[in-house]
């Protein structure tokens, strides 16, 4: 139970065109990551699988059932908002038996439901307690609370650490992991932050400007980019590009630096070489990989890794670099390339070049 | 940050306050004392601060006279209007919040009826109560404050419901909730302290509204604020009977502002402040 299945769904607001054609299917226990820039139409794909907008075309169905012209309540999901969406007049028990009430459950199921739930969000404290009397991370489990309380048979997730801090947000994307894992329920997350997007994903779905950009498993869209806005979004510090032709069998940057080509691409054909700031390590000798003279301009030591900033191919570059590798700028050092895990895209469409 | 006073700051502030509250109170000390004085004591001069003894007298003769029933029919009429008022105005009020009913201009729209002095309207609804029948009754009175309140209702209600986040009626849709228990168990919770605010001022208005009191009732439902003008005669004013009149019509007021107090002072600060 819980299979959603969204074929050519479209959604404009006024002149807006938000969602362009959207198809995806997602398995049953499935937990998939709605992740883009803001706008991109990730939310209101949620909305429209919640019912809270109704859809301009397409169908959306859940469990092969269509529902798009079903009211939120009829079709049987929970979700989690951004802002907790609390009653604050409410306790906490009676805001996660809420759900239940409105469906009308007896009370004795209420109970047993609330009080399994509050353990497993470790609550039990809380229960008598009005929301404002609880810090922003007791908060937002009591909102998961909410939705975990009811036989839903999907979990929609509104961005729903933005609100925390950094330190909150990276306990509670682990609750929130663990407790996808020991319920089991098809879960879909709207997030804006790629760190939450490939941490917490079964399946990651790329959206941009109302489209899906690429899908698929977390390293899979990491590793295997199917555009240069995929390889940019995925990964931080962001992807270097670089924009250079091919000469001689070879990528000849416009400063004549070269590098050799990571797969074949046409004599003379513009591209730009996509290199992870990982993916460039300082050269020793006897390392195999093809070298890189720079000049480092910029040194951003962030503890355990050091950014270090040069010039190649007229833009700014960045390497990834061990904590002590380089200590200021001005330094003339050998970066060694790993040409392995390079991409090339074309700089007209973004598209990856591939074997 | 704000310093506390200390000293002489504080020492005017206090004389500056215990003044501004003595003024207000005067009238209303005056009021009571009056009640409870005989007819000489009243016009003595220089005037009785106190009574010798206290009078229960002109109160007797407004029981006595009936004319007490007045305070019932004004306790019915605004009673009634208010809570007519409030259920329709909060209903209409959350349907032009989140449906945009009417397009974006229409409870400005509402509002400027409510801009409408009552003296020009008053003729015309007495001639249409004439012909329908509802001079001098409950119903004609309840149906015209009521009118006459919406527009009130409707502008301060979608104020309140448009502060409510919206997140928390769609959560509750998604929860299962209808519309309509969304509006039961979700908007008039969050909008209570704006709820009973706006409804005391409603309330308020019915119970001191005059000119169309006057114009279209009779005997049966005279409302207080009319009964009191007939203690004002070609000869003589019965100030006893007015301030009793009076002071018996501040009860109700009293008991109502006391009872939801502490929601008034919050629905009427309530937006001031993004909290």
């Amino acid at each position: 139970m819980g299979r959603l299945t969204i074929e050519g769904v479209q959604k404009h607001y006024g002149k807006v065109h938000a969602l362009k054609g959207v198809d995806l299917d997602i398995a049953e226990g499935e937990f998939c990551v709605f992740v883009g820039p803001s706008g991109c139409g990730k939310s209101t794909l949620l909305r429209c699988i919640a019912g809270l907008e109704e859809i301009d075309g397409g169908r959306v169905k859940i469990d092969g059932e269509p529902v798009e012209g079903l009211r939120p309540r009829d079709r049987n999901v929970a979700m989690v908002f951004q802002n907790y969406a609390l009653y604050p007049y409410l306790s906490v028990f009676e805001n996660i038996a809420f759900g239940l009430r409105a469906r009308k459950a007896p009370e004795a199921e209420i109970q047993t439901r609330v009080a399994r739930a509050a353990r497993m969000l470790g609550l039990e404290a809380f229960l008598e307690r009005k929301p404002k009397e609880l810090s922003g991370g007791q908060r937002q489990r009591v909102a998961i609370g909410r939705a975990v309380v009811r036989d839903a048979r999907l979990f929609l997730f509104d961005e729903p650490l933005s609100n925390l801090d950094a330190q909150l947000r990276d306990g509670m994307r682990a609750e929130i992991k663990r407790l996808h894992q020991e319920i089991g329920k098809t879960t879909v997350y709207v997030t804006h932050d790629q760190i939450e997007a490939m941490t917490l994903a079964d399946r990651i779905v790329l959206l941009r400007d109302g489209r899906i950009e690429q899908q698929g498993a977390p390293l899979d869209l990491f590793e295997r980019p199917a555009t240069r806005f995929v390889a940019g979004f995925l990964g931080s510090p962001q992807m270097n590009f670089i924009p250079c032709r091919v000469s001689n069998g070879a990528l000849a940057f416009e400063d004549g630096r070269t590098l050799p080509l990571p797969r074949p691409a046409a004599e003379g054909r513009s591209l730009l070489l996509g290199l992870r700031p990982e993916h460039l390590s300082r050269a020793v000798d006897g390392d195999p990989r093809p070298r890189l003279p720079v000049e480092i301009d910029l040194v951003q030591p962030t503890g355990a890794r050091t950014y270090a900033q040069f010039r190649l191919g007229g833009v700014e570059a960045t390497a990834e670099l061990p904590a002590h590798a380089v200590e200021r700028p001005g330094a003339r050092i050998d970066l060694a390339a790993d040409m392995d895990r390079a991409h090339l895209f074309d700089p007209e469409t973004g598209a990856a070049l591939r074997d | 940050m704000i310093r506390p006073d200390r000293g002489l700051g504080l020492a005017l502030r206090y004389v500056a306050a215990v003044a501004a509250t003595l003024i207000f109170i005067f009238p209303i000390y005056w009021l009571f004392m009056i009640s409870f004085k005989t007819p000489d004591e009243i016009f003595a001069s220089p005037p009785v601060w106190w009574p010798e003894s206290i009078q229960f007298a002109n109160y007797g003769v407004l029981f006595k006279d009936g004319d007490v029933l007045t305070i019932w029919n004004s306790v019915v009429i605004a009673s009634v209007s208010t809570l007519l008022a409030m259920v329709l105005g909060t209903m209409c009020a959350y349907s032009i919040a989140r449906y945009r009913t009417g397009g974006n201009f229409f409870s400005d729209w509402l509002l400027s009826n409510r801009m409408v002095p009552p003296i020009v309207i008053v003729f015309p609804v007495f001639l249409l109560f004439v012909k329908v029948g509802l001079v001098d009754s409950y119903a004609g009175l309840i149906l015209l404050y009521t009118a006459f309140n919406l527009p009130y209702v409707v502008w301060m209600m979608r104020g309140y419901i448009q502060d409510i986040p919206l997140e928390l009626e769609e959560s509750a849709l998604v929860d299962g909730c209808t519309r309509w228990q969304v509006f039961i168990k979700v908007v008039l919770p969050m909008a209570r302290s704006g709820f009973f605010a706006t409804a005391v001022f409603t309330f308020v208005f019915a119970w001191n509204e005059f000119i169309f009191a006057l114009v279209l009732t009779r005997a049966e439902v005279t409302t207080f604020p009319v009964q009191v003008t007939h203690y004002f005669g070609g000869q003589s004013n019965f100030w006893a009977k007015i301030a009793a009149m009076s002071v018996l019509g501040t009860v109700p007021i009293f008991i109502a502002v006391t009872l939801l107090q502490r929601y008034l002072v919050r629905g009427i600060s309530l937006g001031a402040v993004k909290g």
